[in-house]
């Protein structure tokens, strides 16, 4: 519990941040293409003027702009991009930190083992990023209901889209995690977060322009693609176990690779 | 029963080595030191008692159990100073010693502020904020809160200046008397004379030699100054000198075996001065690692 509290504490200034990012992502982009969307066909002009490509690696090419969910999907992949760098950015550091910072010599020698010690920083790092997705909750309800005038849309839809961020966020934690595991010495988490989850953005987008079919799978922007889950009011479900599985390998594999770890000294 | 033993405990990282075959016993109430160079070995083998690395061969008890299974349950009652210490750096010392002491499973509050006191140390500042030399303290204190059975110094005075030096002897004598047990590594052969009852030496890895300090000083070779006017060194070139060499009218050599054989070829030549003394630890270990 001390440990938890102790990482707890040092995630709120970051929590913070992030959360209010979100916050202004979600509202300054809906309200941003609600107002161009007034005109539907002024906006579906431009968008025609577009090359496709670029279309496609913005995820606008499904998107219909008649409702506000329509509108929102492409807001709430903006929010995808901030929350796997957020999850990654924990992730990565999560276990390095202390190797980094040299304070894993203080940490380790103390009477608790390193099952413990992961379980607790896991707990926090979660507990954190679930402040986070719950602001995109609160968020996404009151800004929708904000520019929506009272028009009703489909809430399970919307639901669903939000649920899908807690298994979101965990497989950029956990994946993260095992990779900073695997590596022998963690030098800069930023580049390490920002390459995964661009890499996995990049992944889903351009996959199908490229004719790549078989790579999109491993990405959870595919897995949980906004238009998709709009569209149709559910999961595309053998994608998205994709997701549970592989944060379900990492996790244990954590474990195992961190009990395991030898701690360097400074040199 | 020993406190700490090390049977053949063998640490390579990827090729490069560690230690090799390391084994000794410390056993409880001692002051153990543990003296090598640079790069020799000394924390390799002190992070293997805590479980920061882990052996490729081999394997370490304390307090009769085994230091990787019975990990977390050992290391309540062992105190580790890091010979590089570093802290969380937003925290206070107050902070961070309390977050210390809360793995523990006693009340600690009032044994901080007694040894904080001691080394005078502010629990106020930052540990960002803090000086080398005032972080070692914060080590210092961090490793004895709980009172630990066992203590584990790795170059423990780096960076303290001589007066809190001698401060933090005092207290580690101190604590040995209520019984704890002492591992003690330094490259400072002084340090370890004055404190250890025993002494192991490791070179490249491997220890080379485990004595009894006090014996070794006695049995060993004696250090002689002979002073004259007209001396011929090459008069004391016997059986059991080593290191004869002249200078300035004076003789310096290391002897080894029967003291009257010396003492009565010194009494024929005629001299102004003698002194005849027990050789430092340096002098003693200096032709390990030649």
């Amino acid at each position: 519990m001390n440990i938890y509290k102790h990482e707890f504490k040092s995630y709120l200034k970051s929590v913070g941040i992030w959360s209010v990012s979100i916050f202004l992502i979600i509202l300054i982009y809906l309200s941003a293409i609600s107002s161009i969307s007034a005109d539907i066909q002024t906006l579906n002009e431009v968008l025609a003027s577009f090359p496709e490509e670029f279309l496609i690696a913005f995820g606008m090419t499904d998107m219909d702009f008649s409702s506000i969910l329509g509108m929102y999907g492409l807001a709430f992949l903006f929010c995808q991009i901030c929350l796997a760098i957020q999850a990654s950015n924990y992730g990565f550091s999560l276990v390095s930190i202390e190797e980094r910072e040299l304070t894993a010599d203080f940490l380790l020698a103390k009477p608790i083992g390193r099952g413990k010690i992961l379980t607790a920083k896991l707990l926090a790092a979660i507990a954190s990023l679930t402040i986070t997705n719950l602001v995109v909750w609160v968020s996404s309800f009151l800004v929708i209901n904000m520019l929506n005038d009272g028009q009703p849309y489909e809430t399970k839809s919307l639901i669903l889209l939000l649920l899908s961020i807690v298994v979101f966020q965990m497989f950029f934690l956990a994946v993260g995690v095992l990779i900073s595991l695997l590596m022998k010495r963690v030098r800069s988490v930023t580049p390490l977060s920002m390459a995964l989850a661009f890499g996995m953005y990049v992944i889903s987008a351009f996959g199908s322009m490229l004719g790549e079919d078989t790579i999109e799978v491993i990405s959870p922007f595919k897995h949980f693609e906004p238009n998709f889950i709009i569209k149709n009011a559910a999961y595309d479900m053998p994608l998205a176990l994709i997701s549970v599985i592989t944060i379900l390998v990492a996790i244990p594999a954590s474990y195992l690779l961190y009990s395991k770890r030898n701690i360097h000294t400074a040199v | 029963m020993s406190i700490i033993e090390a049977n053949n405990l063998t640490k390579y990282y990827g090729k490069a080595r560690g230690i090799v075959d390391v084994s000794f016993n410390v056993e409880e109430g001692e002051i153990f030191g543990f003296i090598g160079p640079n790069g020799a070995g000394k924390s390799t083998t002190i992070r293997l008692f805590c479980s920061l690395i882990y052996p490729t061969s081999g394997e370490a008890k304390i307090f009769g159990k085994d230091a990787i299974k019975h990990g977390p349950e050992i290391r309540q009652d062992i105190g580790y100073l890091p010979s590089e210490v570093f802290y969380y750096e937003g925290m206070k010392v107050l902070e961070l010693l309390k977050y210390s002491a809360s793995f523990y499973k006693k009340d600690c509050t009032e044994r901080i502020y007694e040894l904080s006191d001691l080394m005078e140390l502010d629990l106020k500042r930052r540990i960002d904020d803090l000086s080398y030399g005032n972080k070692k303290k914060v080590g210092i204190v961090q490793g004895l809160l709980h009172r630990p059975r066992l203590l584990l110094l790795d170059e423990p005075t780096s960076g303290l200046d001589p007066l809190m030096q001698k401060k933090f002897y005092k207290l580690i004598r101190e604590e040995n008397k209520r019984g704890v047990t002492v591992f003690l590594s330094s490259h400072i052969l002084g340090v370890v004379q004055k404190m250890c009852s025993r002494v192991a030496i490791i070179k490249e890895g491997s220890i080379v030699d485990i004595q009894d300090v006090r014996t070794l000083q006695r049995d060993n070779y004696k250090k002689i100054h002979v002073v004259a006017d007209e001396i011929d060194e090459k008069g004391f070139d016997v059986p059991g000198v080593i290191k004869l060499e002249k200078e300035n009218g004076a003789v310096n050599f290391f002897y080894k075996g029967d003291i009257n054989l010396i003492t009565k070829l010194i009494s024929e030549k005629k001299i102004s001065d003698v002194t005849i003394e027990a050789p430092t630890l340096e002098e003693i270990f200096i032709h390990y690692y030649e």
